[in-house]
C-alpha cells in the first residue's frame, strides 16, 4: 500500500486507532464499576437549584455501547480499517466496482456484440437498438446536446441533416470516439469596418438582410483575408476541419450581425470530448448509430 | 467582601439573545427563499441572488449567526450563574458581541458577491476568517476566565460541554480555514486533493459535533432542569457520554467522503467511529428526558419544556440516524440525495433550533425583568407550528432522498440508466414544494416568538443585572 511514506506510520494509524476503540470500551467498563447508588444526589448545588442525581448508567445503553466497540473491533479484522492490513475478507471499494463491473459486462456483453456486428448504418434503423442509443444519449450527451438533441449556442444540432465533421457513419464515429476540437482563428486585426463587411456578406450567404455595398466589400475580404482556406471559395464549408459551411441556414453561435462580428473578431474555440476510452467501442457505435437515426427520420425534428 | 455586591453581566446575554431570534428569522428567511428557488426556479434572479450564492449565506446565518448568538447568549448566562461569578472582562465581552456581529455582516456581504474559499460551512475569506479567529480566542479567555473566578468547586456539566465545543471550534477553525492569499478576496487552501477534503471533512462533521452538538448540550444541561425543576438524571452518565462524545466525534468526518479516493482504511475508521458515536450521543438524550422522570406532568402545560424535551426527542432521532446514514452501503444510497438535507434539518431545526428556542423563551423575560413572557399561549402555537414544520421538513426530504437514491441506481435489461438525472429532478419537485411549506411554518414560528419577545421587552426596561449568588453552602 502506498497511502503511507513508510512503516512508522503504517504502525502508528494501526496501534492509535484499535488502542482508541478499545479505550472507549475500557472507559465505560471502569465507570461502570462500582455502580453508584440510587437515588443520591452528589450534593453539589450550582446557581441555587442545580442538583445531580448519580444514577447508574442504564444497562440498555451500556450493551448498545459494547456492541458498537465489539462491531467496531469485528469490522476492523475483517474489512480494511488498520493502516495497509487489507482485512481478512479481502474486499476493497475498487474491487467492488471492478467486480460490479465485470457482472455487468458479462450480463449485458451479448446484447452489445449482436449490435456490433451490425454496421451503423443498418443499425440506424433497428428500433430497439435505438431505443438503447437514446438511453445512453440522454446519460452522457444530453448535457451538452440537450433533451431533444438539438443543441444550443456552441453546441451542434444532431437531429438536422447539416454536419460540421461529417455525416457518413465513420465520420460520426470518428467524432464520438476521439472528440473534435474546433478552432476559428481571431480576425480583429482587419479592423472593425472589414470585419462589419465580412458579417454582412456572410448574412446575404444565407439570406438574411445585409447592406448591400458592405456585402460587396465583403466578398472580396472573403476572399483575401483567408476565409476561404477553410470555409471553401464558396463558402460551403469544410468537414475536414470542422469549418462550416455558411450558406445556409444553421447557425451554432447565431446570426445577428453582431454576432458574427464577434465570431470574427475574436474567433471561436470549441472542443467536443473523445469517449472511446469512457465508453467503449460497442456504446459508441450504438450511439452513432442513433445520432444517425436522428436525422434520417424527418419526424424528429 | 466588599460594600458593594456584585452583579451578573446580563447586558451582553440580552444583546446576544436578541440577536439569536433576530438572526434566525434572517437566516430561515434565505432558506425558505432557496427552498423557493427550487420548486421555481425563476426566483434566480441575477448573479447576486442565485441559488448558488444564497444556499451559503443560508448555512452561515443559521450556524453562525443564529446558532452563534444563541450558544454566546446561553453560555454565557449559564457560565455566570454556575460559577457565582460576575463575567471575566466585560469589555472582552463586548468585543465578542460587537466582533461576531461584524462577522456576521461580513458574511452577508461577501457570500453574495461570490467571495468564497469553497469549503462547506467554512466558505468565508481569509480576512473575515482572521476576524472570527481573535473574536473566538476571545471568547475562550472570558468562557475559561470566568471558569477561573468561579466561587465554586465543581465545574457544572454545561460548562464542560461549552468549554469543549470553544476549544475543539477553535482547533477546526484554524487548521481548516489555513490558506495562501493572493488578494484580499481570494485565497488557496493550504492543503491539496484528498488531504484538502479530508480536512475539510474533519473541520465540517466538528462543525456538527462541537458547535452544533456539544454546545447546545451544554444549553441542554442548564435549561432542562431549570425548566423542569429536577435534579439531572445521573452525574455518571455525564461523565461518560462527555468524554465518549468529545472523543469519538473527532474521528467520524471520513464518513462525509465514502467511495471516493480516500483510502478504504480511513473511510473505515470514520465509518466504525461514527456508529460508536450512536451510545455517546444518547447518553446526552437519556439525561436529559430522564431528567424529567417524576415531573412529566409538567410537559402538559409548560409550552417552554415542550420545546425543550422535543428538542432531544429529534436528537436522538438525527444521532441515530446519523450513524446508520455512515455505513458505507447504506450511504451508497443516501449520499448526495435529499436524505441527507433531511438528516441535517432533523438536528438543525429540531434539536439544534428547538433547544435555543426554548432557551431563549426561559432567558427574555428573566433577562429583561418580567415574571413571564408576554403570551405563553403564543409559545405554545409557536410549538406546534414550529412542530409540524420540523416534520414536514424532513419527511419530505426522506421520500425525496430514498427516492432519489433508487432512481440513479435503477438499470434497464440493456445495461442503461432507467432514468436520466433530470427525470429524478422532475419527480422531487412535489416534496420540494412540501420542504418549502415546512420551512414556511417553521419561520411563521420565528416571527411569532419575535412578537412576542418585542410585547415582553416593550414597556418599563428598567432592569437591573442580577446580583451574585452566594454559593450554597455544601460548596463552601
Amino acid at each position: 500500500m502506498n497511502d503511507f511514506v513508510n512503516q512508522f506510520w503504517n504502525w502508528y494509524v494501526i496501534l492509535l486507532v484499535l488502542v482508541s476503540i478499545i479505550a472507549c470500551g475500557v472507559m465505560l467498563w471502569t465507570q461502570s464499576l462500582p455502580a453508584p447508588s440510587k437515588l443520591d444526589t452528589t450534593g453539589h448545588v450550582w446557581d441555587e437549584t442545580l442538583e445531580e442525581y448519580n444514577n447508574p448508567l442504564p444497562k440498555w445503553w451500556m450493551w448498545l455501547f459494547y456492541i458498537t466497540v465489539i462491531f467496531s473491533l469485528v469490522y476492523a479484522v475483517l474489512y480494511p480499517t488498520l493502516g495497509s492490513f487489507q482485512g481478512l475478507l479481502g474486499w476493497s471499494s475498487s474491487g467492488q466496482w471492478a467486480k460490479e463491473m465485470a457482472r455487468a459486462d458479462e450480463q449485458f456483453r451479448p446484447l452489445y456484440a449482436k449490435y456490433m456486428q451490425t454496421d451503423v448504418q443498418a443499425l440506424a434503423a433497428d428500433k430497439e437498438a435505438n431505443e438503447t442509443g437514446k438511453r445512453l444519449y440522454l446519460t452522457y450527451c444530453m448535457q451538452c446536446h440537450g433533451a431533444d438533441a438539438r443543441g444550443s449556442k456552441g453546441f451542434p444540432n444532431l437531429a438536422d441533416n447539416d454536419w460540421q465533421w461529417g455525416g457518413e457513419p465513420a465520420q460520426v464515429l470518428e467524432t464520438i470516439n476521439n472528440g473534435r476540437i474546433a478552432m476559428m482563428p481571431p480576425y480583429s486585426q482587419l479592423g472593425s469596418e472589414t470585419i462589419k463587411d465580412l458579417a454582412n456578406y456572410v448574412r446575404s450567404l444565407s439570406g438574411l438582410p445585409a447592406d448591400s455595398l458592405r456585402v460587396a466589400k465583403g466578398q472580396e475580404a472573403f476572399n483575401t483575408a483567408g476565409c476561404s482556406g477553410c470555409h471553401g471559395p464558396d463558402a460551403k464549408g469544410m468537414t475536414a476541419v470542422g469549418a462550416p459551411n455558411l450558406t445556409d441556414k444553421v447557425w451554432l453561435y447565431g446570426s445577428s450581425e453582431a454576432t458574427i462580428i464577434e465570431t470574427i473578431t475574436k474567433g471561436r474555440n470549441n472542443q467536443m470530448q473523445p469517449w472511446k476510452d469512457f465508453l467503449g467501442d460497442e456504446k459508441v457505435h450504438v450511439l452513432a448509430a442513433y445520432v444517425l437515426s436522428l436525422s434520417a427520420n424527418p419526424g424528429s425534428k | 467582601m466588599s460594600v458593594t455586591q456584585s452583579t451578573y453581566n446580563y447586558k451582553v446575554v440580552r444583546q446576544f439573545t436578541v440577536m439569536t431570534v433576530v438572526w434566525g428569522i434572517v437566516g430561515m428567511l434565505v432558506g425558505v427563499i432557496i427552498a423557493a428557488q427550487l420548486v421555481w426556479p425563476e426566483l434566480n434572479f441575477g448573479p447576486y441572488l442565485h441559488f448558488g450564492r444564497l444556499r451559503p449565506l443560508h448555512t452561515n446565518a443559521v450556524i453562525f449567526a443564529f446558532g452563534g448568538c444563541a450558544l454566546f447568549a446561553t453560555s454565557y448566562y449559564v457560565v455566570q450563574r454556575t460559577c457565582h461569578a460576575r463575567i471575566f472582562s466585560d469589555g472582552l465581552a463586548a468585543f465578542t458581541f460587537w466582533g461576531w456581529q461584524l462577522v456576521i455582516v461580513l458574511a452577508a456581504i461577501t457570500l453574495p458577491l461570490g467571495m468564497t474559499q469553497g469549503k462547506e460551512y467554512a466558505e468565508l475569506e481569509w480576512p473575515i476568517d482572521l476576524l472570527i479567529a481573535v473574536v473566538w480566542v476571545a471568547y475562550a479567555v472570558v468562557f475559561f476566565g470566568t471558569i477561573v473566578k468561579r466561587k465554586v468547586t465543581h465545574i457544572y456539566v454545561a460548562n464542560w460541554f461549552y468549554g469543549g465545543f470553544i476549544l475543539a471550534v477553535a482547533l477546526l477553525h484554524i487548521v481548516n480555514s489555513a490558506a495562501i492569499p493572493v488578494s484580499p478576496t481570494k485565497s488557496y487552501s493550504a492543503y491539496a486533493g484528498v488531504q484538502d477534503a479530508m480536512v475539510q471533512w474533519w473541520y465540517g462533521h466538528n462543525a456538527v459535533g462541537f458547535f452544533l452538538t456539544a454546545g447546545f448540550l451544554g444549553m441542554m444541561y442548564y435549561f432542562v432542569p431549570k425548566q423542569a425543576g429536577r435534579p439531572i438524571y445521573s452525574y455518571r452518565l455525564s461523565v461518560v457520554h462527555f468524554w465518549a462524545l468529545i472523543f469519538t466525534y473527532m474521528w467520524a468526518g471520513p464518513h462525509h467522503l465514502h467511495y471516493t479516493a480516500l483510502p478504504d482504511w480511513t473511510q473505515s475508521v470514520g465509518m466504525l467511529f461514527s456508529l460508536i458515536l450512536l451510545a455517546p450521543s444518547w447518553g446526552g438524550m437519556i439525561n436529559g428526558v430522564m431528567t424529567l422522570s417524576g415531573a412529566w406532568h409538567k410537559l402538559r402545560d409548560d409550552p417552554i419544556l415542550k420545546f425543550l424535551i422535543t428538542s432531544l426527542s429529534f436528537y436522538g432521532m438525527s444521532t441515530f440516524e446519523g450513524p446508520m446514514m455512515a455505513i458505507k452501503t447504506v450511504n451508497a444510497l443516501s449520499h448526495y440525495t435529499d436524505w441527507t438535507i433531511g438528516h441535517v434539518h432533523s438536528g438543525a431545526l429540531g434539536w439544534v433550533a428547538m433547544i435555543s428556542i426554548g432557551s431563549v423563551y426561559y432567558l427574555v423575560p428573566r433577562l429583561f425583568g418580567k415574571p413571564e413572557m408576554f403570551s405563553v399561549k403564543l409559545i405554545t402555537v409557536h410549538f406546534w407550528v414550529a412542530t409540524i414544520g420540523v416534520v414536514l421538513y424532513i419527511a419530505s426530504m426522506w421520500i425525496s432522498g430514498v427516492m432519489q437514491g433508487l432512481m440513479w441506481r435503477a438499470v434497464n435489461a440493456d445495461g442503461t440508466l432507467t432514468y436520466s438525472f433530470v427525470e429524478s429532478v422532475k419527480a422531487s419537485y412535489p416534496f420540494w414544494a412540501i420542504r418549502f411549506l415546512g420551512g414556511v411554518l417553521f419561520l411563521t414560528g420565528m416571527l411569532i416568538m419575535a412578537y412576542n419577545m418585542v410585547k415582553t421587552i416593550a414597556g418599563g426596561r428598567t432592569v437591573d443585572d442580577a446580583l451574585v449568588l452566594q454559593p450554597a453552602a455544601q460548596h463552601a
